[in-house]
């Protein structure tokens, strides 16, 4: 019964996602898109996302433990690399190409979308190959 | 009706995906980060397959009521070009994995939590993304 939270979570990010604009990939371009027609609109939602989890974090944190797990698993490393940079430069090149993300490109599978099909087959083949070639 | 992705509705949006994040931190202790969660779903050895499995078809459930209900949040692709959605796509998933996040992980949560790694990151997606689509409308004006 725990693994439930784990498809109610999945089902709140993702309306999240859809209501904020995300899964609109020409949205998404508009943003990117500064020295152009820029819409700023998509900034609000970075802004509402982390204002809440800012102080939501800093609230679950004063407890000893999580709800239904026995420890928090929180990311330890703070030293700056290059596979942290050229990963991001990667990231960030594919998301200027076609305007998905990884979290809005799984939302929009539901639509039943070949493009979205496409797009979301070839991103979990190079989460594989970059196990693979690590 | 709201319009998705005007400004109320990124904000009310964001509270959402935040609200999750932060549910996620407090019931089961983790980070949400989706392409972690993703491509450990595909991974045999990885340990919690089964919530990460779940959750991306959380995930897939919401598309669908969002098609049903707020069908203007969920236009698909930009093109039809497969081989540039391809491309995209397998840079999207590679680089994730490579610099450990993506706009989830590294973007919301990893800034939430005043990480130099994700502060690093994040402006280092948004930059290559604002450089990528200035170059290909503005330099080359190509598919995007």
């Amino acid at each position: 019964m725990r693994a439930l939270n784990f498809l109610a979570l999945g089902l709140l990010f993702s309306i999240g996602l859809g209501i904020s604009g995300m899964t609109q990939p020409g949205k998404v371009l508009a943003f990117l898109d500064v020295t152009g027609a820029w819409d700023p609109a998509l900034m609000f939602v970075m802004g509402g996302a982390v204002a809440i989890t800012f102080i939501g974090y800093r609230w679950v944190l004063r407890r000893p433990m999580p709800v239904l797990a026995d420890a928090f698993q929180i990311p330890t490393r703070r030293d700056i690399d290059g596979r942290l940079i050229l990963g991001a430069l990667m990231f960030g090149v594919g998301w200027g190409m076609a305007g998905f993300c990884p979290g809005p490109a799984l939302a929009a599978l539901g639509s039943g979308s070949v493009e979205v099909m496409v797009f979301a087959g070839a991103m979990f083949a190079g989460f594989w190959l970059q196990k693979k070639v690590s | 009706m709201i319009e998705p992705g005007s400004i109320p509705a990124a904000l009310v949006g964001g509270a959402l995906i935040g609200t999750a994040a932060v549910l996620m931190l407090g019931l089961n202790g983790r980070i949400l980060g989706v392409s972690g969660i993703a491509s450990s779903a595909i991974s045999p050895s990885s340990d919690g397959r089964l919530n990460n499995i779940l959750f991306l078809a959380g995930m897939l459930i919401g598309g669908a009521v969002l098609t049903a209900a707020l069908p203007a949040s969920m236009p698909g692709a930009i093109t039809e070009n497969y081989g540039w959605l391809a491309l995209a796509g397998l840079l999207v998933g590679f680089g994730t994995r490579l610099g450990g996040g993506c706009t989830s992980g590294h973007g919301v949560c990893g800034m939430s939590r005043l990480s130099p790694r994700s502060l690093i990151a994040t402006l280092t997606f948004m930059a290559a993304g604002i450089v990528a689509v200035f170059l290909i409308r503005h330099v080359f004006a190509g598919t995007a």
